[in-house]
């Protein structure tokens, strides 16, 4: 809690970024060609200077974890904004092209308005100590989106798409905007850090009425993240968008739900509503094993390799979910350091963004008679044509199926060893089975884009700015795959404000705590001491 | 030393391929890829001369020749490197191998993609000689990994017809095993980590910490599982016996044993020349390798509790194996099952867990390397001429292509198992090590395991006997008659002759006086297997048997089988 003038301080770059996005709606509208053209351009420049302001922010008013996701977020934002450059024209040459000007049919200044007012919501949800201000940020996040969608495309498959999402959105908004208010009622306060503070009291610990909220809260945010039971909508909303849209929406919302996670459920000061409520880590364990395997059964049966990159994202949501439950774990000296699950989960977030820009840009420049290709027949023998756009497909979908050593198999061993460490090894397990039943569907794309014959009816699409964009993520995988030190660092360091300090009465993760996972175990360890340990039991039958 | 012949390879394939070499011309390509791996193994020529072979590994002192940088600090993973002198024999064979089969595929129909063929093929090279560098099960993981994906499009783009499911099946089933082992080696380093605070994948370390995991017991509750007949509700065990069964999912499914080898008949009967030669020269080894490094050290008491019901599944492979190929009509698939037969000796020698055994279970990953990746190349040129890999149309080659049946039943004599070749010291090694290792398995193991060897002997020479004995039958080409070439269908032409004898001279010296070899090895044998000795010694001693004890059995298992050879 801090007076206004202080909290408006941390926020400078999402004044920033507001100003900037009522800048180019305005000029956005202009009569000059070239201004709306400039548009793209401030709004890129808008970010590069919201990023500097971010990172150069003082980390002691905004806590690290804010710093971390806002810069993140400023410079994966500008990738998705540099990939969805043209959207807004090719949604509109066909109507009326560039040579007259037509309030109607113009689209740049709202699009890229509301993509900048997008990421302003994700920003803002890092830095949220306080329940309304976390919804307001969620629905700032979200909201945009819907315009985005809808205009993102000729095809009436946009605005279809964009009605599902918008109803849906509101319907968890909704939920967890009851969760909040059940939590208001339980605590009766809205500050996150006094709520935790109640909880965390063993005198008063969680009420029913404040797991009621929780519960609805976390269902709620499922939404944002694409997660079971609220994924309906991703398979169609993500192939009726734009394909540089869908990129958007299977980075930013997702940022965003899931550092609302993590701020809601864990304390700056080390305690942790997963760890010390068994009914929380129980929905947990169940919301990641369903959503890992729905969105990798359901990939499996895809022909659309947007729906199939869709599916993936709701699995790579389960894979996250198992990072939240490994929780940051106790804070260390040099050694535990895969134990963070909150880090791993920061870590990967930004590796999935980088990941799924790259194999999405390839895929929003293939054009079949004028219309996105999207199905794998779309993508047949596109190494003959184009190797280098082939090449930064497979690289991103391997880092996606999580070979070593690139980038997503990093983060992989990042949450999975930090499930090992807290104790979830029969989910670690279920994880890894997952990443092998995903290994089909992704060798399915780099087999028909190397193993067939060229499809003539697919044309590469000449766009500089998303062809770019789909080299750069490339190059940002392989940098990030060979030199994952920094990164991992950040992360660390962005997420240390979590893990439970020596001196905290909470105990410390593997004793306290009978996780409510069935697979995972007590074990009486050489020390006499309780371990959590292993269970193999699918290790056998699986094989 | 070591990074180096990786870097070369990956140099070679990644940047001077693609970028050096003019588009167009095959012909520059394949002399790159021929110069850059013969580059590679002298390089590992001057790694054997610079290997201290006379020094043993200590506990101190496991690998020779390392070096090692940071790689990502905070998770404990490192680029460590080092060789031991089973590592280095493996790193040989494959720099050996990688030239010839190279050399092999100039007359391979490349689908005009030659520069891309190459270009795998190296980077292929350089993760094989990762996995037997790599001091850091991390790293290991990541090369073991990393020979998947370009051996995905060796054998998804060159294959011949159902290339893409073959592709697919062997990437996604090894994919499937190996996450096991990823699992119980996280579970390791977190154990380890718990001991001594510091997380570190240092091979040496975590075996250490590994042992200790053996007095670590461990409920499993079975769960849904637990409702079906015969399955009990929960099973004790200790958590050394869970890494153990995490491991051995991995490396069986490369080695590959019984039930989890069906992607490999197929991958072979799909894949271009070279990359069955890699396959069944070098990346069945990455199973078996995987299983004396890390599983026999890290978890001793596991592997002698459990040494038999792998011996069990080892014989079951190598029988019903043999039995497939005595019925085999496909050329390429009954070499290809017959390495599934042959890979079940490996790892029943290496489950005997005595020298004899162990030694020849190593020996036999070079031998079936030698002569499996030769018959291949044999087998290879047959299709390149004739298109057809079926034996029903092949017959008395040997009058038409004298070279080639000598060749081919030169190699076939040394995958038998001839005395005088190299086939029989390493088959010989295992049965006899399996028959002497009291406590763990024993005579009837052996005596099964003998009964392959019949069965090995029947298919091979009943192979020969078909494809160069009898009345010549040549295969019907397809391509009818305007086609040009294959009016006359020609002997072995030098290139071809120039990769089959090196590889001759390797098995014939290595059957004649393998004492060099096996003298190198021992020490390392002896290392890594410590532990699963002080644990059969114990049983014995517990049991109050009158056994010969197992210590005076290592030096002796090599230098009678040298009497037996050279008798």
């Amino acid at each position: 809690m801090m007076d206004m003038s202080t909290k408006l301080a941390t926020l400078w770059p999402e004044i920033m970024l507001t100003l900037v996005a009522f800048v180019v709606m305005v000029v956005g509208l202009s009569p000059q060609l070239w201004m709306r053209r400039a548009t793209y351009g401030i709004a890129a420049f808008g970010l590069v200077i919201a990023a500097i302001l971010a990172a150069t922010g003082s980390p002691a008013a905004t806590g690290d974890l804010a710093v971390y996701m806002k810069v993140a977020i400023c410079l994966i934002g500008l990738a998705l904004l540099v990939a969805a450059a043209e959207v807004p024209d090719e949604s509109q040459t066909l109507v009326m092209g560039d040579q007259a000007f037509d309030p109607a049919s113009t689209s740049r200044g709202e699009f890229f308005g509301f993509l900048l007012l997008s990421l302003v919501g994700a920003m803002l949800c890092a830095g949220a100590d306080d329940l309304v201000w976390l919804f307001l940020a969620l629905e700032l996040t979200s909201l945009p989106t819907y315009v985005m969608v809808a205009t993102s495309r000729k095809s009436i498959k946009a605005p279809e798409a964009a009605v599902k999402y918008f109803f849906l959105g509101a319907m968890a908004a909704a939920i967890f905007l009851y969760g909040f208010a059940l939590l208001y009622g339980a605590t009766g306060t809205t500050y996150i850090s006094q709520m935790h503070a109640i909880f965390a009291d063993p005198n008063q610990g969680i009420s029913h009425l404040a797991l009621a909220g929780l519960v609805l809260a976390i269902v709620g945010v499922c939404f944002k993240i694409a997660a079971v039971p609220m994924h309906f909508y991703a398979a169609d909303v993500y192939q009726g968008a734009a394909t540089p849209v869908t990129t958007f929406l299977a980075f930013v919302p997702k940022t965003a739900g899931f550092v609302t996670l993590i701020v809601l459920l864990n304390a700056a000061t080390g305690w942790s509503i997963v760890d010390n409520t068994p009914a929380i880590a129980t929905l947990l364990w169940i919301l990641a094993v369903l959503t890992m395997f729905v969105g990798n059964t359901l990939a499996l049966l895809q022909d659309n390799v947007k729906r199939v990159l869709a599916y993936s994202s709701i699995a790579h949501t389960g894979y996250m979910l198992v990072g939240l439950l490994a929780g940051a774990g106790p804070a260390a000296s040099g050694g535990f350091l895969l134990r963070n699950g909150l880090a791993a989960i920061l870590f990967y977030l930004i590796a999935y963004g980088v990941m799924n820009l790259g194999a999405f840009s390839v895929l929003g420049l293939l054009k079949r008679a004028g219309e996105e290709a999207e199905t794998f027949d779309d993508l047949r023998g596109l190494a003959a044509r184009r190797p280098a756009l082939a090449a930064v497909m497979a690289i991103c979908v391997l880092s996606l199926t999580g070979v070593p050593p690139l980038v997503g198999f990093w983060g992989k061993l990042y949450l999975f060893g930090s499930a090992i460490s807290a104790g979830y090894v029969g989910l670690a397990i279920l994880a890894m089975l997952n990443s092998a039943i995903a290994a089909f569907y992704y060798l399915r794309i780099v087999a028909v884009t190397y193993m067939s014959e060229p499809n003539d009816d697919v044309v590469v699409s000449p766009l500089p700015s998303r062809s770019g964009a789909a080299m750069v993520s490339a190059a940002a995988v392989i940098v990030m795959s060979l030199a994952a030190g920094p990164l991992v660092d950040a992360s660390l360091h962005a997420a240390a404000g979590f893990q439970t300090q020596p001196h905290m009465p909470a105990a410390p993760r593997p004793v306290h705590s009978e996780p409510a996972d069935h697979d995972s175990l007590e074990v009486s360890g050489v020390n006499g001491e309780a371990l959590p340990a292993a269970s193999a039991s699918e290790a056998s039958d699986a094989i | 030393m070591l990074p180096g012949m990786i870097l070369v390879a990956l140099v070679g394939g990644l940047i001077i391929l693609p970028f050096f070499t003019p588009s167009g011309r095959d012909s520059a390509a394949k002399g790159a890829a021929l110069l850059v791996s013969s580059v590679v193994f002298l390089l590992s020529l001057c790694m054997a001369f610079q290997f201290d072979w006379s020094a043993g590994p200590t506990t101190d002192h496991p690998y020779q020749l390392t070096i090692a940088w940071d790689w990502i600090h905070r998770f404990g993973v490192s680029l460590g490197f080092g060789v031991d002198a089973v590592s280095v024999w493996l790193i040989l064979l494959t720099t050996f191998l990688f030239p010839l089969a190279i050399l092999g595929s100039f007359g391979d129909d490349l689908r005009g993609r030659a520069k891309e063929f190459y270009v795998w093929l190296l980077v292929l090279q350089a993760a094989l000689i990762g996995v037997f560098a790599a001091t850091d099960v991390i790293l290991f993981y990541t090369f073991f990994e990393l020979t998947l994906v370009p051996l995905f499009f060796l054998i998804g783009i060159y294959g011949s017809g159902n290339r893409r499911y073959a592709a697919m099946k062997f990437f996604v089933f090894t994919l499937a095993g190996s996450i096991f082992t990823f699992i119980a080696i996280v579970y390791v380093a977190w154990f380890n980590a718990q001991q001594t605070g510091v997380w570190t994948f240092y091979v040496p370390q975590l075996i250490e910490a590994a042992r200790a995991l053996a007095d670590v017991s461990v409920v499993v509750p079975m769960g849904v599982l637990g409702w079906l007949p015969l399955v009990p509700a929960e099973i004790h065990t200790s958590a050394q016996h869970l890494v153990l069964a995490g491991l051995f999912c991995g490396f069986a499914v490369k080695v590959p044993l019984f039930p989890v080898h069906t992607w490999l008949p197929l991958a072979h009967t799909e894949a271009p020349t070279a990359g069955s030669v890699i396959l069944a020269g070098v990346l069945l080894k990455l199973g078996s390798y995987g299983l004396f490094r890390f599983a026999v050290p890290m978890a001793p008491v596991a592997v002698v509790d459990w040494a038999p019901f792998v011996a069990v599944i080892c014989i079951i492979g190598i029988l019903y194996t043999a039995l497939i190929c005595w019925v085999q009509g496909d050329l390429k698939k009954l070499v290809a099952y017959s390495s599934v037969s042959h890979m079940g000796f490996c790892v029943l020698g290496l489950f005997a867990l005595n020298m004899a055994g162990v030694g020849g279970s190593v020996m036999y990953m070079i031998n079936h390397g030698l002569s499996t990746g030769a018959l291949f190349l044999c087998v290879g040129m047959v299709y390149n001429r004739y298109h057809t890999r079926d034996m029903s149309q092949m017959g008395g080659f040997g009058r038409k292509l004298p070279v080639w049946s000598t060749f081919f039943v030169f190699f076939c004599l040394a995958s038998v198992g001839l005395p005088g070749l190299n086939g029989f010291v390493g088959e010989f090694l295992t049965i006899f090590g399996a028959f002497t290792a009291t406590n763990v398995l024993g005579i009837g193991y052996a005596a099964f395991a003998a009964f392959g060897l019949i069965l090995g002997a029947i298919y091979i020479l009943y192979m020969v006997g078909r494809v160069v004995m009898g009345p010549l039958n040549e295969p019907v080409h397809e391509h009818g008659d305007d086609d040009e070439e294959h009016h006359e269908i020609k002997d072995l032409n030098a290139r071809e002759i120039a990769c089959l004898v090196p590889l001759a001279i390797a098995c014939l010296v290595l059957g004649l006086y393998p004492t060099p070899l096996l003298r190198s090895l021992e020490g390392t044998i002896e290392h890594v297997t410590a532990g699963t000795t002080a644990v059969v010694q114990a049983r014995a001693e517990t049991e109050n048997t009158t056994v010969i004890t197992t210590t005076d059995q290592p030096t002796m298992g090599p230098q009678r089988t040298l009497a037996e050879v050279s008798r």
